[in-house]
């Protein structure tokens, strides 16, 4: 350990050995090796609701699980077992991949201009709504699209459905495709577009030829991301879809159904059938979820590692 | 523009008329697309607040901010019953307000371990963690807090807060309900966790590494220069963070509609059942006629006025603060 | 105070450590200056960054209350060398240390040394001026009440402002914030934060690379009055730098290996900055030197 006792505290001459710490070391040490701890609790305070809520979907949902949940339809009473959530996971898939088909080509169409025409006022303006609307409750874009597409007073009176919750997802993504490909966008450097206008190229060909497949595999990332949001939203549909009990193919005219939706009929009633179908239905939706944000994020990383 | 586009002086250098009006179509295109958003959101401000009209009309904007009975009416076409949805108002705000109390001292924890004390490793199996919490969906959690949290922890913690000594507050004191503020607010603060922790995460990685180096390189320990150094060179991203988080809290819906009690009303208690501004929308729409959906509306737009004010400081600040990626932003 | 200034000149017996480990320092056909004051006795010292070797095998003495500096090619690793001495290295998570570095005869990399400790001994200016976004006087006091400074800090602030020559261009202004100085003043800025904290040596990494050239020859000038204090290591890019300041010069140098394709930073020579700049025993320093000053 220690070397030598110092002779005096000054320097030169006999030196002040490190293990001479500062008065107050013992305590700061002590202090900072406590919060360590706290700190690593506050992790633990994240991970174990999680862990709990992964186990209690797994417990209770696996033993629901079978090939009939995946391709029938719901019995009619909660009483009864079996039976599954077709219906459900067809209207969720539909709802979800008509809102994408649309909003994401103009998503990425506005952030392109963002990008190309992003130091004008106005694309300040819509790059600031663009954020508040990240911020909209789902409920009340539920309400709006209730009031603008399905009410017949004053609204476009299309009735409950698959296109009115298609818009209410729709509008719950666009503005996430829109930040998260404006981001990507960004990233493509500089010089890369200069190539292309060296070459002669307009920016319409530019944009399009070089800067949009550059960002390609951050821009499908975001994409996928923001769709995984919309299939995971149920307070919204309450409002537009309403819900059915059978496999609904129609654009609009009649309600469509949608896994959140079966859930909550699911689980609010008080018949364990019932509800053992909604934790079946929740581990399906977790797994739909993570499935797309895995598919996501192994995008990501490959375009990175190239 | 392009530089061609500019060079008049000779014909060869004109391009042809097609070719030079691609790229005004072009901006017209990402223009049209980009004003979308505005259309949008204009025309759902626009419709809600023209539907939620009659009921303002009728109460007056205090009045059915202020108002503490909510009875509704059976009428296609006028305003019959009575709306205040102060019992609402106030279970959102109560529920948010516990919900970022809990919330905003764990995030800045968790971010703090996982920036500057957890090994290499660690760090992006932590971070992935956290996000998967933002990553369940609403309803599973409504499921999970309806059959599990509030039975096997909730009810008991609160139990034991309200048997205790703080039992005598009113605040604290019994009955302690199995759907209740409490119950609410602690679903909503695992909700919030992952968003106000990425927010913190990225403004203490912002925080410049040569002034965390000065402080080590004056003998600081790891926890002062957390304490003296990162944090407050990050206090308004934390802030922000904090905004962003109590706009998702207030806007939170189906987790809220089963766990808080949908009783309509509201109790100075905390382990008592009471209502939100969401849930009495989701809970009460399939039954609603005309008039009582028009109230629900104009519970919308008061919501939707809250979360925008909430929203609209915590990107100001947030701007303010730097760029964050759009992972944050979600 | 009477300082062994001159390596012939005969000095304290200050570390308990015997002259051998001195040793592999001159082997190689490296002639080394005599020291017998040494703060640091680096033997062996190895750094890897994974599994990248950033400098190898580094064996010299550091003399007390004089300026070494540490010069050579960029990514010849000096400016490692340097984080090592008071390890900052540590910080840097895949960073490994091998070999030893004894500071008054104790290694800082032994199991029982805190390295808080040894940073409170051993400050660091950094290339950048990197002020904290507070006032000056809150910079200065930051290290000082952390080490739970008992004394007048007003005097503390004032005294080490002093002595980093910028009391006189800031004491009307102490409230105003660090940043709002010019950079050559940030940087004394640093330098007297540094000081505060009574530190025993002061390592330099390239502090005057962001300064005009009036501002660095006020930091030079500093340099030369803090010896009196201080022993001061320096990084610096710049040769005739190094030639005004530094009593002492390590030469170092970058070992290429195109087949792993890394970089390995070598020490070439260390010796009395005088003879490295007038009669550098290895070819390559002359080279090295000649070009940049030819």
């Amino acid at each position: 350990m220690s070397v030598e006792t110092p002779t005096r505290p000054d320097r030169p001459g006999g030196h002040v050995s490190l293990a001479e710490k500062a008065p107050n070391a013992r305590r700061r040490e002590g202090a900072s090796r406590l919060m360590t701890v706290v700190l690593g609790f506050t992790v633990a305070a994240a991970i174990v609701p999680l862990v709990l809520l992964l186990w209690q979907v797994l417990a209770n949902g696996l033993p629901a699980l079978s090939l009939d949940f995946i391709t029938q339809v719901e019995p009619l009473s909660y009483r009864e077992r079996g039976g599954g959530y077709l219906h459900g996971i067809v209207g969720t898939l539909y709802m979800t991949g008509v809102a994408a088909v649309v909003v994401i080509p103009v998503g990425v169409l506005a952030a392109i201009f963002l990008t190309e025409y992003g130091g004008s006022k106005y694309a300040y303006v819509v790059r600031f709504f663009t954020d508040v609307m990240t911020g909209t409750p789902s409920v009340f874009v539920g309400l709006a699209v209730y009031a603008l597409l399905v009410s017949g007073a004053g609204g476009a009176g299309l009735g409950f459905g698959t296109l009115a919750g298609a818009a209410a997802l729709g509008i719950l993504m666009l503005p996430i495709v829109v930040r998260s490909s404006e981001e990507m966008l960004r990233l493509v450097p500089e010089d890369l577009k200069n190539a292309s206008y060296g070459l002669g190229a307009r920016k319409w060909q530019t944009a399009l030829k070089v800067t949009l497949p550059a960002a390609a595999p951050g821009i499908t990332t975001g994409a996928i991301l923001a769709v995984a949001r919309g299939a995971g939203e149920t307070a919204p549909l309450i409002l537009t879809a309403l819900g059915a009990r059978e496999v609904v193919g129609a654009l609009w005219g009649a309600p469509q159904a949608d896994i959140g939706l079966l859930m909550v009929d699911g689980f609010t009633q008080p018949f364990d059938a019932g509800i053992e179908r909604a934790w079946a239905g929740g581990f399906t939706l977790i797994v739909i979820v993570l499935l797309l944000s895995i598919i996501a994020r192994l995008i990501a990383s490959r375009s990175q590692a190239r | 523009m392009s530089a061609t586009d500019t060079s008049t002086t000779k014909e060869s250098l004109r391009g042809s008329g097609r070719a030079r009006r691609a790229d005004p179509i072009f901006r017209g295109l990402v223009l049209v697309a980009a004003t979308s958003v505005l259309v949008v959101l204009a025309a759902m401000i626009i419709r809600t607040t023209l539907d939620a009209w009659p009921v303002f009309d009728a109460m007056g904007f205090w009045g059915f901010i202020s108002g503490q009975q909510w009875s509704v009416g059976h009428s296609r076409s006028e305003v019959t019953g009575t709306y205040g949805a102060f019992p609402f108002i106030y279970g959102t705000l109560k529920i948010s307000f516990f919900a970022i109390l809990a919330a905003v001292p764990l995030a800045i924890g968790i971010a703090l371990f996982i920036n500057e004390i957890a090994p290499a490793w660690l760090k992006r199996p932590l971070a992935s963690t956290v996000e998967l919490l933002a990553m369940v969906p609403s309803v599973v959690y409504a499921l999970v807090g309806i059959y599990f949290f509030r039975l096997y922890i909730w009810e008991p913690v609160g139990q034991f807060i309200a048997s205790s000594p703080l039992g005598n507050l009113t605040f604290f004191g019994p009955p302690v309900l199995l759907s209740s503020y409490w119950s609410a607010a602690n679903i909503l603060a695992i909700m919030i966790l992952p968003i106000i922790t990425a927010i913190c995460r990225e403004s203490f990685a912002q925080v410049p590494r040569d002034e965390v180096n000065a402080a080590y390189a004056m003998g600081a320990t790891r926890w002062e220069v957390m304490r003296k150094v990162i944090v407050p060179r990050s206090f308004s991203g934390i802030v922000g963070g904090t905004m962003l988080g109590l706009g998702r809290a207030l806007g939170e819906t189906i987790a809220i509609a089963f766990l808080i009690g949908a009783s309509q009303r509201w109790a100075p208690q905390l382990f008592f059942g009471g209502d939100a501004m969401t849930s009495v929308i989701v809970n009460t729409f399939a039954d609603a006629a005309p008039e009582a959906i028009w109230a629900l509306l104009a519970i919308g737009v008061t919501l939707f006025l809250i979360t925008t004010i909430v929203n609209v400081l915590a990107r100001l600040i947030v701007y303010r603060v730097g760029q964050f990626s759009g992972d944050a932003a979600l | 105070m009477e300082q062994p200034r001159t390596a012939t000149e005969p000095d304290v017996p200050a570390s308990a450590e015997p002259r051998d480990d001195a040793a592999p320092a001159a082997q190689g056909g490296m002639p080394e200056a005599r020291i017998d004051d040494a703060v640091f006795d680096i033997a062996g010292l190895t750094v890897r960054y994974g599994s990248f070797t950033a400098v190898r095998d580094i064996s010299m003495r550091v003399p007390r209350h004089d300026i070494t500096a540490l010069i050579g090619p960029s990514g010849c690793g000096k400016s490692t060398l340097l984080r090592s001495l008071n390890r900052m290295n540590d910080l840097i998570p895949i960073a490994s240390t091998e070999g030893r570095v004894l500071y008054n005869g104790e290694d800082i990399y032994a199991d029982w040394v805190d390295p808080v400790e040894v940073r409170r001994r051993i400050g660091m200016v950094f290339q950048k001026p990197n002020p904290f976004p507070k006032s000056i006087y809150d910079n200065v006091a930051f290290g000082p009440k952390l080490n739970g400074f008992k004394g007048n800090m007003d005097d503390l602030v004032e005294e080490s402002l002093r002595r980093a020559a910028l009391w006189d261009e800031v004491s009307g202004k102490l409230k105003d914030s660090g940043l709002s100085l010019s950079g050559g003043q940030q940087q004394r800025l640093c330098i007297a934060r540094a000081i505060a904290v009574s530190p025993d040596v002061i390592l330099m990494d390239e502090p005057c690379s962001a300064l005009d050239p009036i501002a660095t020859l006020k930091i030079e000038d500093l340099m030369r009055d803090m010896k009196e204090d201080y022993t001061i290591v320096i990084v610096t890019h710049n040769m005739q730098q190094a030639a005004r300041v530094s009593d002492y010069t390590a030469f170092f140098t970058v070992d290429v290996d195109d087949e792993k394709g890394e970089r390995t930073g070598d020490l070439v020579e260390f010796d009395t900055t005088e003879r490295i700049f007038t009669q550098a025993s290895d070819q390559r320093t002359e080279d090295y030197i000649t070009g940049r000053f030819g």
